[in-house]
C-alpha cells in the first residue's frame, strides 16, 4: 500500500510490504525511515505483511501488521530520526485498515481508529501513550476500510455493506446495503461530510453524511453512482477535501480514471 | 500474499487441464475397431487422464504442494504442467502445450474474477475435483486419493477466515494480472471482450450473505431504526436460493469450475492484435532469470516422484494436437508473438550429489524408468526432473 502522511511539519509518503515499512519524504527523493517487520525462516501458514497506514495525532505514523498489532512511530518535525513509540496490541486479526480523525471530534470520542479482518473496530485517543478508548466487535465481516469524521466512523465492509458508528458510544447509527460485492475503498472529503466508495462490484458510489442538529442523528444520503464497467474497483480517492473530483483504480487497468 | 494459494491454483488449473484434454481427445477419437496403431480410442482417452489424474494426485507431491508457501513465478509453474501433460503416452509439441496452458490460466483467472465471495473459491475447487473424480477409470486407489485431497483442502480451507480468503484471491489475481488472451468460446458467449477483458455482469444473484444494494437505514441514539430510505443504481441483481455446500458430496450450486467444454465447440485462442498492456508481461519473460535455485529445487522436490511412461508408438503416434489440424498448429508456433513464449527450460539431470539429502532420499527409493544421462559436472545445484523423454 502507498498513502500520503500529512503532518503539521512535513508530509511522508508511506509504503507497506511483506518486508516491512518505509518512509519518504513527500517527493520520493530520500528513504527517511525503514522498518523490517519479522519474517520467519520457513514460511508458515500465516503470511506476514504490514497493512493500513495513517497519520495521527499531527506527529505520528500509525502502520497495521497482518499480526493484528499497530506500529506507532514518532515522527521528528525534519530528519530521519523516527523511533517506534509503542506497539498497540488489541486486534487478534490481521490489522485491514487505519483512519484519523479528519473533522472534529466530539468530547471522549476518540481521533483514531483501527480495524481488521474480522470487522473490530478500536477507538483509540492518540498521544504520548495511546489509550483505547472503544471497541466495536466485529460483525462476522471483515471491515476492509474505514474513515472517522466528527465522530462518526465509516466502515466498508466485505458484505458491501457500509456501517455508521458513534465513535464516543460505539453505537450503530445507520447502515447502507451500499454494494453487491467486497467493498475494497472509502474515502471522505472533510469539508462537506462527502463519502465515497469503491467495490470489486465495479460501482463507485458518492455519499452524503451529516448530523441532524435536533436530533444528533447520523443522516445519510446517496447522491451518486458510478459504473466502472468490466472493471473491480480496486481504489478510490477524493481529489480535493471538498469532494468535487474524485479518481478510480481498479484490476487489471492501467490508467486512473479522473470523475 | 498468502502462502496457503499454491493448492488452489494448481488443482483447479490442472481441473481445467484436464477438461481441455478431454474434449480435445474425445475430437479426435477414433472407434476402438477402426483405429489405427496411432489413432486415439476411447480406451486410450480414459488412460491418458487417469495417468494424468493418477500423477497429479501423488501423495508425496501433494504432501509438499500442501506446505505453506510462496506462489511460483509463471515460468515455474508451466514446467509443472508441462511435466504433467506428459505423465502419460501423450505427446503435445510445444504450440499445442503453449495454448493448453493459454486456455487453462485464462478460464481459471475468469472464475476467480468471477466468485462471488471469496471462499466460493473453494466451491470452484470443489467442482473441477467433483469432475476429476468422473474421469477415473477403474482406479479405485485414485479415487481414494482423490477424495484424501477433498479432506485435506477442508480441513486446511474451510476454517479461514473472510479476510484470508480474500488475500488468497488476491495473490491470486496478481499472478494473472495483465493476462489478456482472448479464448474464442469466452468470446462466443460474450464473456469476455474483444480486447481480452471479461465482462463483470452488474446482474444476478448477489454473493450469499450479501444485502442487495439499495437501502439505507438510519438508527437514534438508543439503537431504534428511526428512518428508511431507497437509492436506484444500474445494477439488477436478486437473492440467491441457497448456498453452495462444502461437504465431500453435494450441491456447489456455483457454476464456476465445471465444464464448459463440449465435442462441438472447438476453443481456439487469438494471439493477434493481443492488448497493449502486453509492456509489463514482455518485461517478465524477457528478463533472464532461469528459475532460482530455490524454485528448482522444491520443483523437483515435488516432482521427484513421477513415474513416467514410455509411449507405445514412435515418436509421431499418440501425439494430441490442440489445434483442428497440423498445419494449423504449425503457424501457431511460427508466429506466437515474443512476449507471450513461456520459454520453457529444459533442465538437464546430474549425478552430482545433490545437496539437498530429502531430495536424494527420494530419487533413491524411486524405481526410474529411464537410465539417467551422465554427469553435466556443473557447479549449479541443477537438480534432476525424471522424464528424459
Amino acid at each position: 500500500q502507498a498513502a500520503w502522511c500529512e503532518l503539521p511539519a512535513r508530509v511522508l509518503l508511506v509504503l507497506t510490504s511483506q518486508r516491512g515499512v518505509q518512509m519518504y519524504e513527500a517527493d520520493g527523493s530520500t528513504l527517511v525511515f525503514w522498518h523490517a517487520l519479522d519474517v520467519p525462516e520457513q514460511p508458515t501458514a500465516h503470511s506476514v505483511f504490514a497493512r493500513g497506514i495513517s497519520a495521527a495525532g499531527g506527529r505520528f505514523v500509525c502502520v497495521g501488521t497482518s499480526s493484528g498489532a499497530v506500529l506507532v512511530f514518532d515522527v521528528p518535525l525534519k530528519g530521519t530520526n523516527v523511533i517506534l513509540s509503542e506497539v498497540l496490541e488489541q486486534h487478534r486479526e490481521p490489522v485491514t485498515d487505519i483512519a484519523a480523525e479528519q473533522g472534529q471530534a466530539p468530547d471522549g470520542a476518540g481521533d483514531l481508529v483501527t480495524a481488521d479482518d474480522s470487522g473490530t473496530l478500536c477507538l483509540w485517543r492518540t498521544g504520548e501513550e495511546f489509550t483505547l478508548l472503544g471497541k466495536i466487535p466485529g460483525y462476522g465481516c471483515t471491515c476492509s476500510s474505514v474513515a472517522l469524521w466528527n465522530g462518526i466512523v465509516a466502515a466498508g465492509c466485505g458484505d458491501g455493506q457500509i456501517r455508521l458508528w458513534e465513535a464516543g458510544t460505539g453505537q450503530l447509527r445507520a447502515q447502507v446495503s451500499a454494494h453487491a460485492r467486497w467493498i475494497y475503498a472509502l474515502d471522505l472529503a472533510p469539508l462537506t461530510g462527502k463519502l465515497l466508495s469503491g467495490a470489486e462490484d465495479s460501482f463507485v458510489h458518492v455519499w452524503k453524511l451529516s448530523r441532524n442538529p435536533d436530533t444528533d442523528d447520523v443522516e445519510v444520503q446517496h447522491c451518486h453512482a458510478e459504473c466502472v464497467t468490466d472493471t473491480q474497483v480496486c481504489g478510490a480517492r477524493f481529489c480535493d477535501p471538498a469532494g468535487d473530483t474524485f479518481a478510480v483504480t481498479g484490476y487489471d487497468l492501467s490508467e486512473i480514471l479522473c470523475y | 500474499m498468502s502462502m496457503r494459494t499454491l493448492p488452489l491454483l494448481f488443482l483447479n488449473l490442472g481441473g481445467e487441464m484436464l477438461y481441455i484434454l478431454d474434449q480435445r481427445l474425445r475430437a479426435q477419437s477414433i472407434p476402438g475397431d477402426k483405429a489405427r496403431k496411432d489413432e486415439w480410442t476411447d480406451v486410450d482417452r480414459k488412460r491418458v487422464l487417469n495417468d494424468i489424474i493418477a500423477t497429479m494426485f501423488n501423495q508425496k507431491f501433494l504432501e509438499e504442494l500442501f506446505k505453506p508457501q510462496e506462489l511460483y513465478s509463471k515460468k515455474a509453474l508451466r514446467t509443472v504442467y508441462d511435466r504433467l501433460a506428459h505423465a502419460s503416452i501423450m505427446r503435445l509439441n510445444q504450440a499445442s502445450m503453449d495454448k493448453l496452458y493459454d486456455l487453462m490460466t485464462m478460464a481459471f483467472k475468469y472464475q476467480v474474477l468471477l466468485c462471488p465471495r471469496p471462499r466460493d473459491i473453494l466451491l470452484v475447487t470443489f467442482n473441477h475435483l467433483d469432475a476429476i473424480k468422473d474421469f477415473i477409470y477403474e482406479s479405485p486407489a485414485i479415487l481414494n486419493q482423490v477424495d484424501e485431497t477433498f479432506r485435506q483442502l477442508m480441513e486446511t480451507y474451510n476454517c479461514l477466515s473472510d479476510g484470508e480468503f480474500q488475500l488468497i484471491r488476491q495473490t491470486l489475481l496478481i499472478f494473472f494480472q495483465d493476462m489478456h488472451i482472448r479464448v474464442s468460446i469466452f468470446l462466443k458467449d460474450k464473456v469476455q471482450n474483444s480486447n481480452g477483458r471479461f465482462v463483470l455482469p452488474i446482474s444476478g444473484p448477489v454473493p450469499w450473505g450479501t444485502e442487495l444494494p439499495g437501502l439505507i437505514r438510519m438508527f437514534n441514539h438508543k439503537g431504534v431504526e428511526v428512518k428508511r430510505t431507497e437509492f436506484t443504481t444500474a445494477g439488477n441483481y436478486v437473492i440467491p436460493q441457497r448456498e453452495g455446500s462444502f461437504e465431500l458430496y453435494g450441491d456447489r450450486v456455483l457454476k464456476l469450475g465445471t465444464n464448459m467444454y463440449s465435442v462441438s465447440r472447438p476453443v481456439e485462442t487469438h494471439m493477434a492484435g493481443a492488448s497493449k498492456n502486453l509492456a509489463s508481461h514482455a518485461k517478465e519473460n524477457i528478463v533472464p532469470n532461469p528459475l532460482a535455485k530455490e524454485e528448482l529445487n522444491l520443483l523437483a522436490r515435488l516432482l521427484g516422484g513421477l513415474d513416467t511412461q514410455t509411449p507405445a508408438g514412435g515418436d509421431t503416434g499418440f501425439r494430441l494436437n490442440l489445434f483442428t489440424t497440423d498445419e494449423e498448429e504449425e503457424h501457431a508456433a511460427q508466429t506466437r508473438p515474443e512476449e507471450l513464449s513461456y520459454k520453457v527450460i529444459n533442465i538437464e539431470a546430474t549425478q552430482e550429489p545433490a545437496r539437498r539429502a530429502e531430495l536424494s532420499r527420494i530419487l533413491g527409493e524411486l524405481e526410474v524408468a529411464e537410465p539417467r544421462p551422465g554427469s553435466a559436472g556443473k557447479g549449479e545445484d541443477l537438480l534432476a526432473l525424471m522424464d528424459g523423454l
